[in-house]
């Protein structure tokens, strides 16, 4: 099992002709992902790597049955294109793109109210579920199977904790990048929610990073809603106040904001807390032998 | 993106929002002659820099003659303003803003951001005007009131209504604010703002002849979408940025400078704040944030390495790759060709992983350079500590 994609999800790629769009959807299908086709108004009728172009991601769901769609348009038309894939009954979008206008994103979440869909970023690498379906731009050979979910708003962060776990022998179930952007589709609670409706994850990892209220009322919930025990570490200890740290949500605005705060809080509420970046996959590990959970 | 207090005005009196009667000046005879122009007999000299604090760092003079008027702009323009916001090199003041002075009845606090609780641009008021909505929110919190905006419907007029009458604004004032606040969402809306703050909006006036008038405002725009916003972009005023911090966006860097001495060179931000996060509990100090972002090509690298270098603080460079679009190959072949054509003399500490990582660290150990290597975050923020602590 895994959350949001699996090896039954059928994925499109929109923007598909494009470079970045290329590689990676190459690079998806080499790990086994069911990459069914692709969108690129304009190209419609065409084939690309085999598989079908088409105008519109309505003719793409209804011609293939895809329900994943991985957005490589770039930040001026993206958020038109995640409404597209809503529109069109897609059921997770994974958007990419680093630098949508903000003011997109409060429309584009305004739009999405009462619609069923899952909005996987943006300014982020995406999501996968090893082995079996990958939607973004990580090295997939560093993800291994096994039974720890982990989520996070930096991309390359996950990358290190990710390779610190399977160091140790740990793998997981799936890996959510919720991205970097301070107006994101998903936020850290409804990836806990998924997870602890996951039979497989036993253990969820939560990596974020100064700005927002996310990280602290991601564990307010958990304390109440999780069953299963949570680490969490949050970037940015050294980071001064007032200034944006590379992503567009990493600012600290307020007290609260600081990584410490935020890991203060976490720790507070009963989580396992890793203090430094580089003691992420011991703390993992820590926390599963204390809670008797295997090692797989 | 940010702007200056007169450009913020100028903005919001497009939109229909009352500020006083100004204008810029470069130096003193202009100064004076805006003075001349707006009539009365007292102004406010107000001096133009991105940071907040003015008023209590000097920068901010209420005269009451042309020549002082002139006086006071001779005494801003040039000099380096030091607020609580500026740090203690202070910022040039290189233009002020001269406006008519204000019988001020009362302030209060007016501000627009996209509240990242809600995902929705959100109005905060307060009856504490001039004062620092993050220290009233501190002390007085129940002062403070919110009002979410949906961005389906906008901001409607009995939203104002309530806020309004929350912090005080009533009788003939009300309709004003209303007026007012839906002004500054549109502004807001309309030109991409992250944030716009109105402190103080005053009362002002007689008695029986009370108004609304925006004192200070200030706007801070997204970068993200400044293609589609010409109009904010020419309002750019490069002086008040860093220098090093526009060089590398122009390279398609993102350089943050801090007071320490180990440079960072790393790619994603969440591993470059995690970076600087390891230095700092091993007990050293980094000089930067340095994010290279994806797709690091050789001549990024090296102009990275160069940026980072013109900081002479910096006695060493910790590099951190863990290429997932990057390529480790891509940085070691980046880093060579900084070692030669910048001919560096601090130790550089490389720890490489992710896509090509065998290749990349091939490369190095077959260069005949003398780069320190590191297997993973610990152990290169370890030695690269060890180094400047020699």
């Amino acid at each position: 099992m895994s959350v949001f994609v699996n090896k039954h999800s059928k994925v499109i790629f929109q923007g598909f002709t494009g470079e970045h769009a290329t590689f990676h959807a190459q690079d998806a299908i080499s790990m086994g992902t069911q990459v069914v086709g692709g969108v690129t108004p304009g190209k419609g009728g065409t084939t690309h790597l085999g598989l079908p172009v088409f105008d519109t991601v309505a003719e793409a769901v209804a011609a293939t049955g895809a329900d994943v769609s991985a957005v490589f348009v770039p930040p001026p038309f993206n958020a038109d294109a995640l409404m597209e894939a809503i529109d069109a009954g897609i059921k997770v979008a994974v958007t990419i793109a680093d630098g949508i206008p903000i003011h997109d994103m409060v429309r584009l979440q305004r739009y999405r109210v009462g619609k069923d869909a899952i909005i996987i970023g943006p300014n982020t690498p995406g999501i996968i579920t090893p082995g079996e379906c990958k939607v973004g731009i990580m090295p997939s050979h560093i993800y291994k199977k096994g039974n720890i979910g982990i989520v996070s708003r930096s991309g390359t962060l996950n990358y290190e904790a990710t390779e610190q776990m399977a160091d140790l022998g740990l793998g997981i179930t799936t890996s959510v990048g919720i991205g970097g952007d301070p107006v994101n589709g998903t936020d850290f609670v409804t990836v806990l929610r998924a997870f602890e409706d996951d039979p497989e994850t036993e253990v969820v990892v939560m990596i974020g990073e100064i700005g927002g209220p996310q990280e602290v009322a991601a564990a307010r919930w958990a304390k109440e809603n999780l069953s299963k025990p949570l680490i969490g570490f949050v970037a940015g200890i050294a980071a001064p106040p007032g200034r944006r740290m590379g992503h567009a949500g990493a600012i600290i605005s307020s007290e609260a904001d600081t990584a410490s705060a935020k890991m203060d809080a976490m720790e507070k509420l009963g989580h396992y807390v890793a203090r430094n970046p580089a003691h992420i996959g011991q703390t993992v590990l820590r926390a599963m032998r204390e809670r008797g959970i295997a090692v797989r | 993106m940010n702007i200056h207090e007169y450009q913020a005005k100028e903005l919001l009196q497009s939109f229909g929002v009352p500020v006083p009667v100004g204008g810029v000046a470069f130096n003193p005879t202009q100064a004076r002659q805006a003075a001349e122009e707006i009539g009365g007999n007292r102004w406010v000299v107000k001096a133009q820099v991105h940071a907040g604090g003015r008023g209590k760092a000097g920068g901010v003079k209420v005269v009451d003659s042309l020549d002082e008027v002139k006086k006071a702009a001779d005494a801003m323009i040039g000099t380096r303003l030091v607020t609580h916001q500026t740090g203690p090199e202070g910022s040039l003041v290189q233009r002020v803003w001269v406006e008519q002075a204000s019988q001020i009845r009362k302030e209060f606090y007016l501000g627009f951001v996209i509240d990242r609780g809600t995902q929705r641009i959100t109005v905060i008021a307060s009856s504490e005007g001039g004062m620092d909505i993050e220290e009233v929110a501190k002390v007085s919190p129940e002062k403070i009131i919110k009002e979410v905006i949906d961005p389906a419907i906008g901001l409607r007029d009995f939203q104002c209504r309530k806020v309004a009458t929350a912090i005080g604004l009533k009788g003939k004032l009300m309709p004003m604010a209303v007026k007012i606040m839906k002004a500054i969402y549109r502004c807001m809306r309309d030109k991409d703002a992250l944030q716009a703050e109105i402190n103080p909006l005053a009362v002002v006036g007689s008695e029986d002849d009370q108004k609304l008038l925006v004192l200070d405002a200030k706007f801070n725009f997204d970068d993200n979408a400044l293609y589609r916003q010409r109009a904010v972009t020419e309002m750019r005023d490069l002086a008040e940025e860093d220098p090093k911090e526009v060089e590398a966006t122009g390279h398609g860097l993102n350089y943050i400078a801090l007071d320490g001495n180990i440079g960072c060179i790393v790619n994603g931000a969440g591993l470059a704040m995690a970076s600087l996060d390891a230095i700092t509990l091993h007990g050293g100090a980094p000089a930067n944030f340095l994010d290279v972002g994806g797709g690091a090509s050789p001549e990024k690298v090296t102009n990275a390495c160069r940026i980072v270098l013109e900081d002479p603080n910096v006695k060493c460079i910790l590099v951190n790759i863990f290429a997932g679009i990057n390529r480790c190959d891509w940085i070691a072949k980046g880093l060579i060709q900084a070692c030669n054509s910048l001919q560096i003399k601090v130790p550089l500490i490389v720890r490489l992983a992710g896509t090509n990582v065998d290749e990349g660290r091939k490369i190095l150990a077959e260069s005949g350079l003398s780069f320190i290597t590191a297997e993973n975050l610990d152990a290169a923020a370890e030695k690269a500590v060890a180094i400047v602590k020699g």
